[in-house]
């Protein structure tokens, strides 16, 4: 059995979990405990502190693993773990949160430096009357033209295939470029 | 659906480099602590400005930078009655006493100086509105953004702040489309700016002008929120691809497996 792995990752209460949940054969692996942060505590009421784990079985042979980063910054020290061996990845920003944008922008920095993969940025809560638009949001995240930014709604499997596909196209239009 | 939020998490530094990269054309209103503000913008470019209550007619605005005296100022405001600012300044003009860009530079400043106070502005809640215009009685200017912002950026000094924005310094820079004309630098940014090259890590940049990790990343911080230049990965760096990302080394395999991926996706 071959096995393949992508990451999810982003800022705190992006809905990571939510959109490895929409596409995985299993229930994402989590761990809860009870939030020790009073800021945390006030955006939802459980988080998970280990990694998010979600599987895609593609056939007999292989199968797709979905890796979702933890979302509080103490735990950045698992990002290089998780991002060693991956195909490609992916930044959740939730779009009614700009408080968030610049710790996102901060995640794909360090992500981009730690391996040279293709990745894409998901706007995830497209659906709420509060989300920024993706425009707007682009030149927030100081996002180049090149890198597709693209909206997402967590808990809607069409659109979480989507943004799965777009950064599939994109891994295949590197290898076809020679990358 | 407008743009809003609050200055804790969204400083003006980043707004108006948002206004300027979007070339937005509205108003930025801002609650702040004791007072509103409102700047307006055409295409991404300073218009006007205004804090508060204050008056900044054309005509306080010329006293305060004392082009008209006292007694000028107090027989246009006396006497003046209703007359608007464009009319002034077409007064002043063919009076001789002002040229029109003298006019227009004193307003500039004015402005500039409304938006530097706001930089202190740590917390408040600002929106945009793209349908609320410059005030018609008024002279609206033309002033390009990134010479505030890089300002604006100069003052951001918490290294913590820094290192969250540009966490490696092991990144090289490039410079945007966007022309260096009529960019006014520091001694200091322009030498970092002169070693700019994808070859150049910003670590090396920091060694070659002797500035340690902070100072070459406050630096870079306002040139990349000016939009004058982006992070990319160093040319002729190699990162080998881990063996890990694929079960198999053959490139055709390796294609084959992604498009097996794709297939699978879609099937969903």
């Amino acid at each position: 059995m071959q096995t393949v792995k992508m990451v999810v990752t982003g800022p705190f209460s992006a809905g990571k979990t939510e959109f490895i949940q929409s596409v995985s054969e299993i229930d994402v692996v989590s761990t809860e405990r009870k939030i020790s942060n009073a800021a945390e505590r006030t955006v939802k009421e459980s988080t998970t502190v280990a990694m998010d784990f979600g599987r895609i079985t593609v056939d007999e042979d292989l199968v797709l693993y979905l890796f979702g980063t933890p979302g509080q910054k103490r735990f950045d020290f698992m990002w290089e773990i998780l991002s060693e061996g991956m195909l490609g990845f992916i930044v959740m920003v939730d779009s009614t949160r700009p408080e968030t944008f610049r710790e996102a922008r901060s995640i794909l920095e360090t992500f981009r430096a730690y391996a040279p993969t293709p990745y894409v940025v998901a706007a995830n809560k497209q659906d709420r009357e509060e989300a920024w638009d993706l425009e707007d949001m682009r030149h927030a995240l100081r996002l180049d033209s090149k890198v597709k930014f693209l909206p997402c709604v967590a808990t809607d499997k069409a659109t979480v295939k989507s943004v799965l596909l777009e950064l599939l196209y994109s891994i295949l239009a590197e290898m076809e470029s020679g990358g | 659906m407008a743009l809003r939020g609050n200055l804790r998490d969204f400083t003006i530094t980043q707004l108006l480099n948002l206004v300027n990269l979007a070339q937005k054309t509205g108003t930025l209103v801002v609650d702040g602590p004791s007072e509103q503000a409102y700047i307006s913008f055409r295409e991404g470019k300073l218009a006007y400005a205004r804090v508060g209550q204050e008056d900044g007619s054309l005509a306080t605005v010329l006293h305060k930078a004392n082009k008209l005296t006292v007694k000028q100022y107090r027989a246009i405001v006396e006497r003046a009655g209703r007359i608007t600012d464009k009319e002034l300044g077409l007064l002043l003009i063919n009076a001789g006493y002002l040229s029109q860009e003298e006019i227009l530079l004193n307003l500039q400043g004015y402005f500039t100086e409304i938006i530097r106070r706001l930089f202190t502005w740590v917390e408040g809640f600002f929106r945009f509105e793209g349908e609320m215009l410059p005030p018609d009685d008024r002279i609206n200017v033309r002033l390009d953004l990134e010479n505030i912002i890089i300002e604006g950026a100069r003052q951001l000094r918490e290294w913590e702040q820094l290192q969250d924005e540009i966490p490696s310094l092991e990144m090289a820079l490039k410079f945007t489309d966007r022309p260096l004309k009529n960019v006014s630098l520091s001694v200091e940014e322009w030498r970092v700016v002169s070693y700019i090259n994808p070859k150049n890590t910003m670590k090396q940049i920091a060694q070659t002008n002797k500035m340690n990790d902070l100072e070459v990343r406050r630096i870079v911080y306002g040139l990349l929120q000016a939009g004058l230049v982006e992070i990319i990965r160093p040319e002729g760096m190699v990162i080998p691809m881990s063996p890990k990302t694929f079960p198999t080394q053959n490139k055709e395999e390796q294609k084959s497996l992604v498009n097996r991926l794709i297939g699978r996706i879609r099937s969903l």
